[in-house]
């Protein structure tokens, strides 16, 4: 009996611990990124393009890169999005939503969000040469939506399933078409198509692998899909390297941006869906 | 006007069927591309000498990913073997211990951790594991270490794999009936042994499944790696050496590779590995996982 008891309140230690030591990483990482990003931060970070000499440590800020990052994070959710509502609705409307082929369908696009973004970046690249097209902020927003288009199909696929039935079978009884039905279903998730947009939205502004191949890399903000654009992630990768102390201390600050954005962007996302499951009909 | 409306519906049936198809053929075309642009390397070199040789000298035109192999294989078998353990241990303290207080406040913290971007993880691996291991830890265990070795990456790794288990474990524990629990404790079972002989068993396949994920998720992951890893092009013999895994290869090449012959189509064999790998290992787990899903529905 007392053996057992020891066993419990041993493990239970542990689960403890293992619990703050999971949930005290993010804390750490948040914690070390603002220690050494404040002291380097300030109004030109992000006011300012690179100055001449901005890579030995004169002056400048990365606001091309915030720029190249918003536009291609914003590209690709808007083209991803046009794409994935779409197959959202046909999975859920047309195909019944429990069918064995919609049940695939959700297993595939479940194994496209587990491709790693490198090999994304890899096939963006394939593309792009055999059409032609050089690296540039075309290259880059296409490479991302194909990254986001599995986040976004199956987050708006779990908001779709939350309406309740009665919603489609009332409109359908009172002569709808299934697009028609369609059209009231987005209108009751709306505020889920928000959450699907900042969660796509957060993850295209953060990574690197898909955009290393296909963006480019350029100290001025793009005018136009064909130059090259900069990108936050890469910016910070590109000054890390950097033997100059300043701009290493200038990677930090850029990681302190990145990192603030995603932040408000993630508990945005968590506040929607919540007041969304508050929402729902019961 | 009705025959309008039939139509309008029949119209955009057809047209959102395409999308769907286009967008899913994607895994289709992503593989036969990245094989398309491997040939001929693998014309040159067999599958085995390519998998299995330690010679990588692109100017000679000998690809041997053995190194690259082996770097990604430590670094993922690092990060799981400190993950799993941690994450288990997490999920059964979120759901069966955890007062629903403390729940609330936890699994928010989750979230946000998978919402930070490798990029970031990468800068505090530089920031604060290297440091901690060129100074507190390999200074116990080798006479000397950069900092920059296959632990690093696997300690990245591990965090950034962290949110993916545990929300997985959590939900195929939260799907476990109430019933077989209760049963347990009734019978003089503490917490601890229900876990052990209940949840857990109960749990198994769902907790393969987040493991498989997990280990593919950390095969594919990048930027985080090639920072903290070393990137030396020879096998790892212990985890303070340096590690050169399969996509840190890619990533740092790509703007040599189109001026040496079959480097390109080397780097693209590279990526048609990972992609092989990772596709069958997601697809194992998305269908344990599914099949949980349907037994739980019915």
């Amino acid at each position: 009996m007392i053996r057992r008891k020891i066993e419990e309140n041993f493990f239970r230690i542990l689960m403890v611990l293992a619990t703050v030591i999971v949930a005290g990483s993010f804390f750490l990482i948040v914690g070390t990124i603002f220690y050494k990003g404040v002291p380097f931060m300030n109004l030109d970070m992000i006011t300012k393009i690179p100055g001449g000499g901005f890579y030995i440590g004169k002056e400048g800020g990365v606001l091309n890169a915030i720029v190249g990052s918003m536009y291609i994070a914003g590209g690709a959710t808007v083209l991803g999005l046009l794409i994935s509502v779409p197959v959202a609705i046909y999975i859920n409307m047309y195909l019944g939503g429990k069918s064995a082929l919609a049940n695939s369908l959700r297993i595939a696009f479940d194994v496209l969000f587990g491709i790693p973004s490198i090999v994304y970046g890899a096939f963006g690249f394939l593309i792009m040469v055999y059409f032609g097209i050089k690296a540039s902020l075309l290259g880059g927003i296409v490479a991302v939506t194909l990254l986001v288009i599995p986040i976004l199909v199956r987050t708006l696929d779990e908001v779709i399933r939350t309406v309740p039935h009665e919603l489609r079978d009332a409109s359908l009884s009172l002569g709808a078409t299934r697009w028609e039905m369609s059209k009231v279903i987005l209108r009751q998730i709306r505020p889920g198509i928000f959450t699907a947009i900042l969660l796509s939205f957060g993850r295209a502004i953060g990574d690197v692998a898909s955009v290393l191949f296909t963006a480019g890399f350029s100290d001025n903000i793009p005018t136009s899909l064909h130059q090259p654009a900069a990108t936050l992630p890469l910016a910070i990768f590109f000054q890390l390297g950097s033997p100059v102390e300043e701009v290493q201390g200038r990677a930090y600050a850029s990681a302190l941006i990145l990192t603030i954005v995603v932040l408000i962007i993630t508990i945005l996302s968590s506040m929607l869906s919540k007041r969304f499951s508050k929402n729902k009909i019961q | 006007m009705q025959r309008f409306r039939l139509l309008k519906d029949k119209i955009l049936s057809k047209l959102m069927l395409v999308l769907t198809l286009a967008s899913v053929s994607v895994v289709l075309v992503v593989g036969i591309g990245l094989y398309y642009k491997s040939i001929p390397v693998l014309d040159k070199l067999s599958w085995w000498t390519l998998l299995s040789s330690s010679d990588w000298k692109p100017m000679k035109g000998l690809f041997g990913f053995f190194p690259f192999i082996m770097g990604t294989l430590w670094v993922t078998a690092i990060a799981i073997i400190i993950a799993l353990p941690l994450c288990l241990l997490t999920s059964f303290y979120i759901t069966e211990y955890a007062p629903s207080r403390i729940r609330k406040i936890l699994v928010p913290f989750v979230n946000l951790l998978s919402g930070i971007p490798p990029v970031i993880f990468g800068v505090w691996g530089v920031l604060f594991i290297i440091p901690l291991i060129q100074n507190h830890i390999a200074p116990h265990f080798v006479e000397f270490s950069t900092g920059y070795s296959v632990l690093a990456g696997g300690i990245v790794l591990a965090v950034m794999i962290f949110p993916l288990i545990v929300s997985i474990v959590c939900e195929v524990l939260n799907t476990i009936p109430r019933e077989l629990k209760d049963a347990s404790l009734s019978l003089g079972a503490t917490k601890w042994e229900t876990i052990k002989k209940v949840s857990f068993r109960k749990a198994k396949p769902g907790i393969i499944a987040a493991t498989v994920l997990a280990i593919s998720r950390a095969f594919g992951e990048t930027i985080a790696v090639l920072m903290v890893c070393g990137n030396n092009a020879v096998s790892p013999h212990s985890v303070f050496d340096p590690g050169y895994p399969l996509p840190a290869l890619i990533a740092n090449n790509y703007g040599e590779m189109l001026s040496i012959p079959m480097y390109e189509s080397a780097l693209m064999f590279a990526a048609l590995l990972l992609f092989i790998i990772i596709f069958l290992f997601n697809i194992i787990s998305r269908v344990i996982l599914a099949r949980l899903e349907r037994r739980l529905a019915i």
